[in-house]
């Protein structure tokens, strides 16, 4: 889950990682209340990327301009997502860019540190243009980060003197952040050099839902839909997308290609629904529910292959949710004659091979 | 012969009197395998299917010789079990929870590395030998003995495509779900070795998806070392980049991890990639007949 800018730099100031100071608001009236040096700058708090070329980064000089700025960037929407806050900071004037992060190596399976002395663009663009730019030290997972692998770095980026020792404090403190907020990514691009210290200028902070039994008091995730949140509340894992051919099936895997084959006979898939393994019929009453709910979706296509899943269950919940729209169904496995009976009862049949299955949905979704 | 499990290993459940730990058991213990001891902390001296319940792996092994693990410990307990199994010394711990968090995951593959052990999963359905040993939650009426490895990032992906090869008449040696996260303790490499080795295994079938560059890494390990015939199939062609689609490690970040990519590293290193999951069993029969593919 990514935090906001505005949270991620919060977190950083009890960390002791140099931020600009700054307030988040709400209102554009707020900001002639705040005591803040100007210029500032205003950004727009969002969690997609690219809001420095949508406009929701910008410069003001007065309180007059800042009020109308700040009006301007809270009525935008950033693909797709609305602005709701605006963090507004004490503009510094930026001297050098660097970048640092921490995150997930999944091929040496351990933690990993990247930085940079070319910050302020992204990472994947510098290690394509200038990989030798690029500095990364994988961490033993039982001995951490040392602080000597942080000045080891900082020498090979050109650092000297106060600034060597100032990054090599603040990677440290980003290493805290990562290890105690249990992250999968805590980045700092651009960490500026103004004025001749380093500051934080932007924040980027990715946690592990999985690890939030261990942070309780972690803010709800709100780059989810709102369909996307219902599912979770119901152990569905839901991604929504764009086309008008409703998706289930049980296992990530069996769903992606199921989505794939869609795709593969000419249709395009409205959302990927994993009911995950041994679905009661009770979450599959809630799975075509929430499919079914997205604007535009033409026919439901559900693609079971029992293994711990019953496909009796699996029925008994297509029959209870009485899809509107034309379904597509393929039940093989666990209990399969059970689970055919009970849809033969409800008027509905159902397919033993995947791929004549996804052709009819896609036929089906040209018809109506 | 297989790989990882044959019906000389001897099993520990961890977990055994949960539900899936107990529903799991008596399934592994219909297909065959030798499920020699359970464990749950308090509750030792119970039985669960016949199968004694001990109170810490210590004691499970010196008391019944078990090798290898079978964990179902709930995600926030779960790198402890895991530790201790790896202390214990066994292998392969084949790790079924899921939602364990990545720092923890982590953690338990350094030190299986350390310990020469091997971890299975996590978020995995588990290892199954056909005819010998099933360690996992696989559905145990799929398998028939035969010359075909698979090793694979989905459940039941994996079920789909042993079903079709088994209606195929194709039997299977072992069948590796390696897992769904985005650090697990086993991988492509390491099992395309081992099916290397293995002398029942005559062709290797990758199921891969979106997300990391495990199927890259296979796809250099294939051109550089690996002489018997690989099929695959990757799933998330479709994928969007930067949604998790379902498994946690499943994501395309930037420019990394898509299907497109995996798919032309493979086919690069003389893999012959199925367009959809049907059409691995009919590539696997046209090797074993000798005739060529693609």
């Amino acid at each position: 889950m990514k935090l906001h800018e505005y949270q991620a730099k919060q977190l950083f100031r009890t960390y002791g990682i140099p931020v600009q100071r700054d307030a988040v608001i709400e209102h554009p009236e707020e900001i002639p209340g705040l005591s803040l040096r100007y210029p500032l700058v205003l950004k727009a708090q969002v969690l997609v990327g690219g809001r420095g070329k949508a406009g929701g980064i910008q410069l003001a000089r007065t309180p007059e301009e800042a009020v109308e700025r700040a009006r301007a960037i809270l009525g935008m929407e950033i693909r797709g997502e609305r602005v709701r806050r605006v963090l507004v900071a004490e503009a510094v004037e930026i001297e050098q860019e660097h970048y640092l992060a921490f995150t997930v190596d999944r091929s040496a399976r351990r933690l990993v540190f990247v930085a940079s002395s070319m910050g302020g663009v992204d990472i994947e663009e510098i290690a394509r243009t200038h990989p030798e730019l690029v500095h990364k030290v994988v961490l033993d997972p039982l001995e951490g980060f040392l602080p000597f692998q942080a000045r080891q770095v900082a020498r090979r980026m050109g650092l000297r003197g106060e600034s060597l020792v100032q990054f090599a404090q603040i990677a440290h403190a980003l290493y805290r952040v990562c290890v105690d907020l249990d992250a999968e990514l805590v980045e700092i691009n651009p960490l500026a050099r103004a004025e001749g210290k380093l500051v934080a200028v932007d924040a980027k902070v990715v946690v592990d839902e999985n690890a939030r039994f261990r942070h309780p008091d972690l803010p709800e995730d709100e780059e989810a839909t709102e369909l996307e949140r219902m599912a979770r509340r119901y152990d569905l894992s839901y991604v929504e997308l764009s086309g008008d051919i409703a998706v289930i099936g049980n296992g990530a895997g069996l769903v992606m290609s199921t989505l794939d084959m869609v795709a593969h006979f000419g249709g395009r898939p409205a959302n990927f629904l994993d009911v995950g393994g041994g679905a009661s019929s009770e979450a599959m009453r809630h799975a075509v529910d929430i499919v079914l709910r997205k604007p535009g979706v033409r026919v439901l296509f559900i693609n079971i292959f029992g293994g711990i899943t019953r496909c009796d269950d699996i029925a008994r919940g297509i029959v209870a949710a009485r899809p509107a729209v034309p379904t597509i169904i393929r039940l093989v496995g666990t209990n399969e004659e059970e689970g055919r009976r009970i849809l033969e009862e409800a008027g509905m049949a159902a397919f033993v091979d995947p791929e004549e299955a996804a052709r009819h949905a896609v036929a089906s979704a040209r018809r109506s | 012969m297989s790989i990882l499990v044959d019906e000389t290993t001897r099993v520990l459940v961890q977990g055994i009197t949960g539900y899936q730990g107990a529903f799991h058991t008596a399934r592994m213990l219909e297909f065959g395998t030798r499920v020699v001891a359970g464990v749950t902390p308090g509750r030792g001296g119970e039985w669960v299917h016949g199968v004694p319940v001990f109170d810490t792996v210590e004691e499970a092994v010196q008391a019944t010789g078990a090798t290898a693990s079978c964990v179902f410990v709930p995600a926030r307990f779960a790198s402890d079990a895991v530790l201790e199994a790896v202390e214990a010394g066994l292998s392969p711990i084949v790790v079924i929870t899921e939602h364990i968090p990545v720092h923890d995951a982590i953690r338990m593959v350094e030190a299986a590395r350390r310990r020469g052990v091997h971890i299975i999963g996590p978020n995995c359905p588990g290892v199954t030998s056909a005819g010998k040993c099933k360690i996992g939650i696989m559905p145990n009426h799929l398998f028939r003995p035969g010359p075909v490895g698979l090793a694979s990032r989905s459940g039941t992906l994996t079920y789909e495509i042993v079903a079709s090869l088994t209606r195929a008449g194709i039997g299977q040696s072992t069948a590796v779900g390696m897992g769904g996260d985005p650090v697990i303790g086993t991988t492509f490499v390491e099992l395309l070795e081992a099916f290397g080795q293995d002398p029942q295994t005559e062709v290797v079938v990758l199921v891969g998806e979106i997300g990391g560059a495990a199927e890259e890494e296979a796809a250099a390990y294939i051109r550089d070392f690996v002489r018997k015939p690989v099929v695959a199939y990757v799933a998330g062609r479709t994928a969007p980049p930067g949604k998790r689609m379902g498994h946690a490690g499943a994501v395309i970040s930037g420019s990394e991890g898509t299907a497109q990519a995996k798919i032309e590293a493979l086919q690069a290193a003389g893999v012959a990639v199925a367009e959809l999951p049907s059409q691995v069993a009919s590539l696997v029969a046209r090797i074993l007949a000798g005739r060529p593919v693609g």
